[in-house]
């Protein structure tokens, strides 16, 4: 998949998150979004997943520009998986009803169709005995994998996570992270912001430094981490990777 | 003597319970029966005008249940309003609800009546005071929304966008019915407080149950006899609404 962004620029008041962005990036299943907090992850997720408006610029994915319209960009949302980092189910419904939800009062798929859908992706990311469970009666990370097959059983274009294991212990970190790995070999591409530099290193295709408003370097996971090419790059790995 | 003390670590028995109930119930009744002995004697009496009392209880019921519907439209309404982004419709809430919750039930019943309906040639009383009761009540039902409404965290409204939903469904699908668990006991306080307070449109001649009282006071002069059922008649009505909120509640609940 692809996506670019064109002069992108989103303030906060006085305070740009991002300042004029142009940025391309081109693969084919995972492109991962590191850097410092603040720098600009999450905002520029947020206007990927249609959540935001850019101040300035258009943004580009697959080489269709997104439109500004509020109800282009909700079809524009219902196409996509979306997975924040925590809450993101709604706790007055079961497992199941969360799943349920989009497929019915979205996608207007009938019952028995929305049903064989949900069970079939709860099923597949081994949440059947907590089907109909409220989220407060789950674990931090069978939540997030709720979240996800929520996001998955709608069979999105392509996913979109945003630090899906920031607010989760090490034990349900991994547990989370095996199922995103597991999502490589699907066809959906997936844009990931995380703070975890081994899975990226391990499971994306590109990975996109975004510091300071802008997205100074971009490049396969491999290569980004082995031999970072600017300073900024190289003294944040640093940071992070001392300990 | 322990065993009387109810804490959170160790509660206190059944048996304990009831036995307070119970000394409680006979102090009470021995205190009535104290003061009132002497005077009271003429059940008889109101026994006869049993019908005009129980016309006035269901005179109360009706106009109660007629507000709760209506006043819970004008309170919803109200509260969107209030979120919404358009000035007119933002500001009109406020100064409906502000102006109201500002306002004795009192001024709003006699200004209601005399001053506008009456002016308006609009002499039906039963719908003026009904209507009157849920703009009153209305009000304070929409600050109980409101604060229901802004009590669920913004990731809901993120994640209710995030898989598309349009802002209708949000709202009914995704908020009111969180809102719904959350308001419930206010909301059910301000419920049972419009039941009590239609007893106020007694002064502009609606015979409810309270007007009913009266008019058996002033016909049998036993005001005792012609009150105490009046209160308890309110109870009937009252008591249930908060208990069937605590079974709701229990129904709705789920872990945060």
């Amino acid at each position: 998949m692809k996506i670019e962004l064109r002069g992108v620029t989103k303030a906060f008041g006085a305070h740009r998150v991002l300042d004029d962005v142009t940025f391309a990036a081109d693969f084919d299943h995972v492109l991962a979004l590191i850097g410092p907090s603040g720098g600009g992850k999450s905002t520029l997720l947020r206007l990927l997943a249609g959540l935001d408006r850019a101040d300035r610029g258009n943004i580009l994915v697959d080489g269709i520009a997104l439109e500004s319209s509020e109800d282009a960009l909700r079809e524009y949302r219902s196409t996509i998986g979306i997975v924040f980092q925590a809450y993101n189910l709604f706790p007055h419904l079961t497992a199941r009803e969360n799943v349920l939800l989009p497929l019915t009062a979205v996608h207007g798929l009938a019952p028995a169709e929305a049903a064989q859908r949900a069970d079939e992706v709860i099923a597949r990311f081994q949440l059947s005995t907590h089907a109909y469970k409220q989220p407060g009666l789950l674990s931090g990370g069978q939540r997030q994998r709720v979240a996800i097959a929520r996001a998955l059983a709608i069979r999105p274009r392509f996913l979109l996570l945003d630090e899906p294991t920031s607010a989760l212990d090490p034990e349900m970190t991994a547990e989370v992270l095996d199922v995103i790995a597991e999502l490589r070999v699907l066809e959906q591409p997936i844009i990931l912001v995380t703070h975890e530099m081994g899975f990226a290193r391990q499971s994306a295709d590109l990975v996109a430094f975004i510091a300071d408003g802008g997205i100074p370097e971009c490049r396969p996971a491999q290569e980004f981490f082995d031999a970072p090419s600017i300073p900024a790059t190289q003294r944040f790995l640093q940071k992070i990777l001392k300990y | 003597m322990e065993a009387f003390f109810d804490r959170a670590d160790r509660p206190a028995p059944t048996w304990a319970r009831v036995v307070t109930v119970c000394v409680l119930l006979a102090v009470f009744s021995a205190l009535c029966f104290w003061i009132f002995s002497s005077s009271v004697r003429d059940w008889e009496k109101v026994w006869g005008y049993r019908a005009v009392l129980f016309k006035g209880w269901l005179t109360t019921m009706g106009i109660s249940a007629a507000a709760l519907v209506l006043s819970t439209v004008f309170g919803v309404g109200a509260a969107l309003a209030r979120r919404s982004g358009f000035l007119p419709l933002k500001f009109a809430s406020v100064m409906y609800v502000e102006t109201i919750r500002g306002l004795p039930l009192m001024f709003l019943v006699l200004f209601g009546f005399y001053g506008v309906a009456d002016k308006l040639g609009w002499n039906d009383r039963l719908p003026v005071g009904i209507l009157i009761l849920s703009l009153f009540s209305g009000a304070y039902i929409a600050e109980v929304i409101r604060a229901g409404i802004e009590s669920v965290g913004r990731s809901q409204w993120d994640s209710a966008r995030a898989i598309g939903l349009t802002s209708g469904q949000t709202y009914r699908l995704v908020i009111f019915p969180q809102v719904l668990r959350q308001s419930l006991p206010p909301l059910a306080g301000q419920f049972s407080s419009l039941i009590k307070d239609s007893s106020l449109l007694y002064i502009v001649g609606i015979s409810e149950l309270t007007f009913a009282a009266q008019q058996v006071n002033s016909a049998t002069y036993s005001t005792f006899e012609a009150y105490l059922p009046l209160g308890i008649m309110y109870l009937v009505l009252t008591l249930p609404v908060s208990l069937w909120t605590k079974i709701l509640e229990r129904k709705l609940r789920y872990e945060n």
